[in-house]
């Protein structure tokens, strides 16, 4: 218990660069996502076909190929970065968007074919049907299953600890290591951290869940 | 098949619409060939490098890999689901003292990095690799196993539980013999859709000093040296992606099949239960 | 069809001269030294020595991944001075090299894999310190190694470890070189899973030196000696390499110490660095004095 006291610095600042990873990626995994999605329903053949692949190839790769190809792959392509941080946000938007934009996709066909059809018989164009009428709808019924997307990315994100990124599960590790004896509380201590983001967002995702069960 | 977002196109959209599609895709040609060229000029296309394909042990290796990623995914997956079975009943028990204890555990084991869990196996425990592995997937699945049966239970009509216990039907003996037969039936996509999930967590086993195929294809890259580390790793994207797509493809075969037998068909997870990772 | 053939031929010479070029470049031969097996070796009952001969088996814990002293090869067989040193101790039970079940020990897990009696032996780069040896005990030191840096080929601002300060240097999470370089030299650290990870940032310049001990990096620098260099042949530090056992079983300590020290009477201990490491460090090392703690 006293490892965890004597070394709160190391796990605050990787608690903090792991809420900063997860909240930088979340936010460009959410725009890329959410276009993706768009590209998915749009009446541009490429487009769709575009983005069905991207999600199709970034949903079946393990998120460790994702990380080896931001942090390895890409410098040699000469885009470096002295941060490493960069290639773990890289990684994580790229791999995360994939999921949002099936989240994102499944939400707007939850939207009742109806409201389409109303939308477009006023002289709604595609675009216009899709941001006014569309996406405010669909997500409502999304916003559960993107905050369970978002805990996994939170969660995700320990695997930057093995390329070259010193956030909470590097931490981890390092104090394992240096504390040979009190490894189960060094280890109790990161849980505990990466529990005090994922279980709040877990209640959040209920939470809104059951009310818009009431709203339906 | 329209959309019934837009209308079907005239031919002035059709227009606009294929000339888009030609400048996409010549752009994303450029932009992979601009990659391909910086790559190649580094060498990594010449032959010699890809040869290292035609040595014998490196394809035992990499068969070896394989076999280690597919047996903790299968011994993983053989664990977790009826441990999933029996999480979820305890989740929806009448009892509150059996019910409220397996909710906080689940909610733990959801919350948790799986490679952080491996990694306390391993270290605690003091176990071997493969333990460690097929432990932190155990765990981690058996808790999504439970919340994808229990999301099943929830889709079915009430009256079917009602129905169980008007005919005198003990609370578990509906459950066991009217609910989870009709659940598991309609939450077989995304019961398999995790398994790709499980399968791709066998990666993370690279972490914890389990040799699987892309921690075999580590150390074939290192004793090799760096000449031959991008063949080496593209060879184990590409053989990943293959079993991933291929059980993904098998989810949807499921899906189809399924549609047309099932008793009110598979459901489509409430998507707040998609299991991501 | 003649002129495809020709052609598949050519590959496959190009292969296996890639590969033959590549394992010699890695100090490792491919056909792993079989040391002369002791006949019915006697040992006081009850000894650690006494069942481990009995039982024609022994299970040693060392490293996969480093180059020179211990690493897997395509055979699926470690081999290093690491190795060679395990098998000689082996050698002196009665066991021969094959009934030595390689287990693959990392940093985290050394001492709780001899605490928990999952390796018989540990000898795997493993520095002796005060505070592992309050959990296991280390027979040698059988090497004695330094910390050193390694920067690229073209670099000139690094040559001691104070010029590394607030800038970006790649070692192994968790590691002594790791802590030591942030404590007391101020560098920034990028952490990585094994030392070869590091070798591409270092390339790329996205960090300015790679750091652990010189004899790994020697291994790094003889595999590409037109893109790598060490720092200065000065080391910063003093790691002196011990066999990790069980606590407490001061016999079988006593007894390996005594086997280092006949190895190199012997001459096996230089002939064991000659045939690994040696290929790629030239200056033998002469065996450090034994600690008989």
């Amino acid at each position: 218990m006293d490892v965890i006291i004597e070394n709160l610095p190391a796990y605050v600042d990787g608690f903090l660069r792991t809420l900063f990873l997860s909240v930088v990626s979340g936010i460009f995994a959410l725009i890329f996502g959410t276009l993706l999605a768009a590209a998915r329903v749009s009446p541009i053949a490429a487009l769709r076909g575009f983005s069905m692949t991207y999600v199709e190839i970034v949903r079946n790769t393990p998120l460790t190929i994702a990380f080896f190809f931001a942090a390895v792959v890409l410098p040699r392509l000469g885009v470096t970065f002295q941060q490493f941080e960069v290639a773990a946000i890289i990684a994580l938007s790229a791999y995360t968007s994939a999921f949002i934009a099936e989240a994102v996709r499944s939400g707007v066909n939850s939207v009742p074919v109806g409201q389409a059809e109303a939308a477009r018989s006023i002289g709604m164009k595609f675009s216009q049907v899709l941001t006014l009428i569309i996406l405010p709808q669909a997500l409502r019924t999304v916003i559960p299953p993107l905050i369970n997307i978002l805990i996994a990315l939170v969660k995700n994100s320990s695997v930057a600890g093995a390329f070259y990124v010193l956030e909470l599960f590097g931490y981890g590790r390092q104090l394992a290591n240096a504390h040979g004896d009190a490894v189960l509380w060094v280890l109790v201590g990161v849980a505990f951290f990466y529990l005090l983001i994922t279980v709040p967002l877990g209640y959040l995702a209920n939470l809104v869940e059951r009310k818009v069960a009431i709203a339906r | 098949m329209t959309s019934v977002l837009y209308d079907v196109p005239g031919p002035k959209a059709r227009r606009v619409s294929l000339i888009g599609s030609i400048v996409g895709a010549v752009a994303i040609a450029g932009l992979l060939w601009w990659a391909v060229s910086i790559l190649a000029a580094q060498g990594i296309f010449e032959p010699e490098r890809w040869a290292v394909f035609q040595i014998p042990e490196v394809w035992v290796l990499i068969g070896n890999g394989i076999i280690a990623t597919l047996s903790a995914a299968a011994l993983a997956a053989v664990i977790a689901f009826p441990l999933g079975l029996v999480l979820c009943l305890m989740r929806i028990s009448d009892v509150a003292w059996i019910r409220i204890p397996t909710r906080i555990v689940l909610e733990f084991l959801r919350g948790m990095p799986v490679v952080l869990m491996m990694f306390f196996v391993l270290l605690v425990f003091a176990t071997a690799p493969f333990a460690a592995v097929v432990a932190g997937l155990v765990l981690y699945n058996s808790a999504i196993f439970a919340e994808i049966i229990r999301a099943g239970i929830q889709s079915l009509p009430k009256g079917q539980r009602e129905a169980g216990l008007a005919i005198g039907l003990t609370s578990f003996a509906s459950r066991r013999s009217i609910e989870l037969p009709q659940a598991i039936r309609r939450m077989l996509p995304s019961l398999v859709a995790q398994l790709v999930v499980l399968l791709k967590d066998t990666s993370l086993g690279y972490i914890v000093s389990y040799e699987e195929l892309l921690r075999k294809v580590q150390i074939m890259a290192d004793f090799l040296g760096p000449d031959y580390l991008f063949p080496v790793f593209f060879v184990a994207a590409a053989i990943y992606i293959a079993i991933n797509f291929s059980v993904s493809r098998l989810a949807i075969w499921i899906e189809k099949r399924g549609s047309k037998k099932a008793a009110g068909g598979v459901v489509h997870v409430p998507v707040a239960e998609i299991p991501v990772k | 069809m003649m002129a495809f053939l020709t052609r598949r031929k050519s590959l496959l010479v190009a292969a296996s001269a890639a590969l033959a070029l590549s394992l010699s470049a890695c100090g490792g031969s491919t056909s792993s030294s079989n040391p002369p097996v002791a006949e019915k070796p006697s040992f006081a009952a009850d000894s650690t020595m006494a069942k481990l001969s009995s039982a024609d088996k022994i299970i040693i814990g060392t490293k996969f991944d480093q180059p020179l002293f211990g690493q897997k090869g395509l055979d699926g067989k470690p081999i290093g001075f690491d190795v060679e040193i395990g098998k000689l101790i082996a050698a002196k039970l009665g066991i021969a090299a094959d009934k030595i079940e390689w287990v693959e020990t990392v940093s985290a897990n050394r001492e709780q894999f001899i605490k928990q009696g999952r390796v018989d032996l540990i000898v795997a780069t493993y520095t002796i310190n005060d505070k592992r040896k309050t959990e296991v005990d280390f027979a040698g030191p059988y090497y004695e190694a330094g910390q050193a840096l390694m920067v690229n080929k073209d670099n000139t601002s690094i040559t001691k470890p104070e010029d590394v300060k607030g800038k970006n240097v790649c070692s192994v999470t968790g590691s002594t070189p790791a802590a030591t370089i942030v404590e007391k030299y101020g560098a920034v650290l990028v952490p990585a899973a094994t030392y070869s990870a590091c070798l591409e940032p270092l390339r790329n310049k996205q960090v300015e030196a790679i750091t652990t001990d010189n004899v790994i990096l020697a291994g790094f620098v003889a595999k590409e000696p037109d893109a790598f260099k060490l720092a200065s042949d000065q080391t910063f530090t003093k790691e002196p390499y011990g066999i990790g056992l069980k606590k407490d079983d001061t016999a079988f300590r006593m007894w390996i110490n005594d086997q280092l020290e006949a190895f190199d009477k012997d001459g096996s201990y230089k002939k064991a660095w000659e045939d690994t490491a040696g290929t790629v460090i030239k200056t033998a090392p002469a065996l450090p004095t034994i600690d008989r703690y």
